[in-house]
């Protein structure tokens, strides 16, 4: 029996054991989450060994007839692992630094439900094989973050929350607009048989109408840039914790990965030139804009939100490139951007379980008072700017490279410019909050509990070793198969059926 | 809230046995007729939401409570998963279907569908049970206004 | 073809509804109609001329059958809707006690 569906199930069936018995134990959901959490993050580490294959899971056991499955069908190929060691080690993280912050909140079980249901959504859409079940688990996620943003109901949370809402809820609308027109051209739901049949489709002037609705309606769920509005107000609003799931995992699963496993595994990307530049043009605006507007900002977790906004815009520009060097720019840039981006979501919720502010006119020499959230933060700073050794700069360095290396100097010159900026307001940041002159209403501050810490300790040591994983016999076992299965596109199909 | 007029009460009194009745026709026969679990539910919970409007939430709230609504949702999930497990320890993969599917008597087909009147049941009962909490959160418990 | 045109437009006004509509109700309104709007279409893509309802039974005359694949679709999606419209309006009700309109140009505490 394979493994795969464990993923799905396990989280699924805690989410609805927590609030039964979390009644008469107490701190049973504190227990049962990371346990949870834990053995989630050992699964996912466990199928690294398989990342050259791909394996495929039929659920009610409905085989192939004629080599056309009938069936819902799970996947795990290289991309598939790499985003479930991402989604898991960091929710399993995540979770141990909610033990001690959201004893702030009131109604613990229920955030652990909601983030259980969240974390099976995610690794749902990841390992779906056909496209309904993508949408239906995309669905149960989006819902569960719409809750979690909101979850200390104060004034400011509820309109961010609506307002995530509804930016939401019609993207969702688009995607499902845009599987109902799918249907009726291809008239199968499942990825792998899809491929084969638009390849030798003769008139696609459907497929490019369903592809613009897929477009937007991933757009709007990935936060690039004409379709931004919701995110500088959802991220700061959530908890701490959330807020760097979200920035960290679920923008990257519910809108890069998708695009990616549509587009250059379905539609087949390296046929249509005209999306290709549409990923370039969105990629490059958004990188642009977001550093510009991050430069602004007064509140630090917002700051967070628009650099965001800019990474994400490298992530697209690199697969717009096309090129293997740029598919494995963009992954590893994914990469880093999760670890990172949740360890400084983490330590802003250190400071503000300490201090119970956001404003950086007001914060100050923080570094005396704690130490180790203090040094986390500077190392996340100055690997996300692009400094060497870390890994951060590694990632910047093969995207322009890559640009450079396809045809595109101006916008390899544009994404320097954008990483010059980043450096300025991670300055800016670091010097506003940790670094300078500390205020005197702040003096009695002390450092975050041991369990918050772990975590914040745990990530800065990946992300400084996130470097080595260039390494040429370590590229091959994890990197190296993900890029694979992109690059190869169309072959998707007869990975996943068994030839032609 | 309060509740209605003599009239009403009693012709609710009267019809909701049959609204309940056909609700699980339709829950159980999920595998013949259009319907299944989430339109059986949907009929049950009219039941429950009807006796409630017309008799008012004060007489009924020591009956209808929220954490009966919550457990029940929780049980109704937990079969749905069972039933998938069977699935798993019978046959190897979630969801195989293998109870048999013999018919006893002629024209009588209920038993034709293996595992899945089954779990039209647990998807019935927990659609009820969700719907129901939505119902009582909504409309009937609410909290003050905040300054 | 007519029938898939004017589904469309059902969609369509829904979207004008979320998009330029002030009260919050009005925007849960403009959900539900594109929600409408896009179970119809798929259960009208599932349609096969002179088919008949997708269950085997006895005394069947006509082979042709309407296709079964959306409508179970359909099913999951109405659910996914009705989840979406619930969260949807309990946040427009609690938005209601804290700042006591239900207009969208006044509710704007989060700028920048």
């Amino acid at each position: 029996m394979n493994g795969i569906p464990l993923f799905v199930v396990v989280p699924l069936g805690a989410a609805f054991i927590i609030p039964i018995f979390s009644r008469w134990i107490k701190g049973f959901s504190d227990i049962a989450g990371n346990l949870i959490c834990a053995f989630l993050m050992g699964l996912s580490i466990y199928f690294i060994q398989n990342a050259g294959q791909t394996q495929h899971y039929f659920v009610g056991d409905w085989e192939l007839i004629d080599g056309i499955p009938i069936g819902i069908m799970m996947v795990m190929d290289g991309l598939t692992i790499l985003m479930l060691l991402v989604v898991n080690c960091i929710g399993f993280l995540v979770s141990l630094f909610a033990v001690h912050y959201m004893s702030r909140y009131t109604d613990k079980e229920k955030y652990y439900t909601l983030f259980m249901l969240m974390v099976a959504g995610m690794n749902g859409v990841v390992i779906s094989g056909d496209l309904f079940n993508l949408f239906v688990f995309l669905e149960i996620t989006a819902i569960a973050s719409y809750a979690l943003v909101a979850f200390g109901v104060e004034a400011e949370e509820l309109e961010a929350s609506f307002k995530y809402q509804v930016l939401g809820g019609t993207a969702s609308a688009l995607i499902l607009l845009g599987i109902a027109i799918f249907y009726l051209q291809v008239k199968t739901l499942n990825l792998a048989d899809a491929s084969r049949v638009i390849s030798s489709l003769s008139d696609k002037t459907g497929m490019v109408f369903v592809g613009v609705l897929f477009l937007t309606g991933f757009s709007l769920k990935s936060a690039l840039m004409p379709f931004h509005a919701w995110l500088p107000d959802a991220h700061p609003s959530a908890p701490a914790p959330i807020s760097a799931m979200l920035s960290g995992v679920v923008i990257k699963v519910l809108g890069v990965y998708t695009l990616v496993r549509l587009f250059f595994n379905v539609f087949g990307l390296q046929n249509m030139p005209a999306i290709q530049t549409v990923f370039l043009v969105l990629g490059t605006l958004s990188m642009v804009v977001g550093a510009f507007l991050a430069l602004g900002q007064k509140d630090m977790k917002r700051l967070l939100a628009y650099s965001s906004i800019s990474q994400v815009g490298y992530i697209v520009f690199a697969f717009g490139l096309g090129t293997p060097l740029g598919i494995l720019g963009g992954l590893f840039h994914l990469l880093n951007h999760s670890v990172l981006k949740s360890l400084l979501f983490l330590n802003s919720g250190a400071v503000v379980y300490e201090t119970e502010s956001r404003d950086m006119d007001k914060l100050g020499g923080l570094i005396h008072k704690m130490p180790v959230t203090g040094t986390t933060s500077v190392i996340a700073s100055l690997s996300m700017s692009g400094i060497p050794p870390m890994g951060g700069f590694f990632s910047k360095l093969i995207i322009v490279w890559a640009a450079l290396d396809s045809g595109h100097p101006v916008l390899g010159g544009i994404a320097v410019l954008a990483s010059i900026i980043t450096l300025a307001y991670y300055a800016k940041l670091q010097k506003s909050v940790f670094l300078g002159e500390m205020t005197t209403a702040f003096k009695k501050v002390k450092e975050a509990p041991v369990l918050m810490c772990i975590p914040m300790v745990i990530l800065a040591i990946v992300s400084i070793g996130l470097g080595l994983l260039l390494l040429p016999s370590v590229k091959d076992s994890l990197l190296g198969p993900a890029v694979q299965v992109i690059q190869d596109g169309l072959k998707y199909a007869d990975k996943v059926l068994g030839g032609p | 809230m309060k509740g209605m007029t003599v009239i009403v009460r009693k012709i609710t009194q009267l019809m909701v046995p049959s609204i309940f009745l056909l609700g699980i026709y339709v829950v159980v026969h999920g595998h013949l007729t259009p319907g299944g679990g989430f339109a059986g539910g949907v009929l049950l919970v009219g039941c429950f939401v009807l006796q409630i409007l017309a008799y008012g939430s004060d007489e009924v709230h020591n009956e209808m409570k929220k954490w009966r609504a919550s457990l029940s949702e929780s049980i109704g999930i937990f079969m749905f998963l069972f039933i998938a497990l069977i699935g798993l320890i019978r046959g190897g993969v979630f969801f195989y279907n293998t109870i048999s599917k013999v018919q006893p008597h002629e024209g009588f087909r209920l038993f034709s569908g293996g595992l899945i009147p089954l779990s039209n049941i647990a998807i019935g009962i927990e659609v009820t049970a969700a719907l129901f909490a939505i119902f009582l959160a909504l409309a009937v418990f609410k909290v003050g206004r905040h300054a | 073809m007519t029938v898939y045109i004017l589904a469309i437009s059902l969609f369509l006004i829904g979207l004008y509804g979320v998009l330029v509509k002030r009260n919050l109700i009005k925007i849960v309104i403009g959900f539900m109609i594109m929600e409408y709007a896009i179970n119809l279409l798929f259960v009208l893509v599932g349609y096969r001329e002179g088919g008949t309802s997708p269950i085997v039974s006895e005394g069947m005359s006509s082979e042709i059958f309407v296709d079964p694949l959306p409508q179970a679709l359909v099913l999951t999606a109405i659910v996914i809707g009705l989840g979406t419209t619930a969260l949807l309006v309990s946040f427009a009700v609690r938005i209601y006690r804290k700042y006591d309109t239900f207009d969208v140009r006044k509710i704007r505490e989060l700028r920048g």
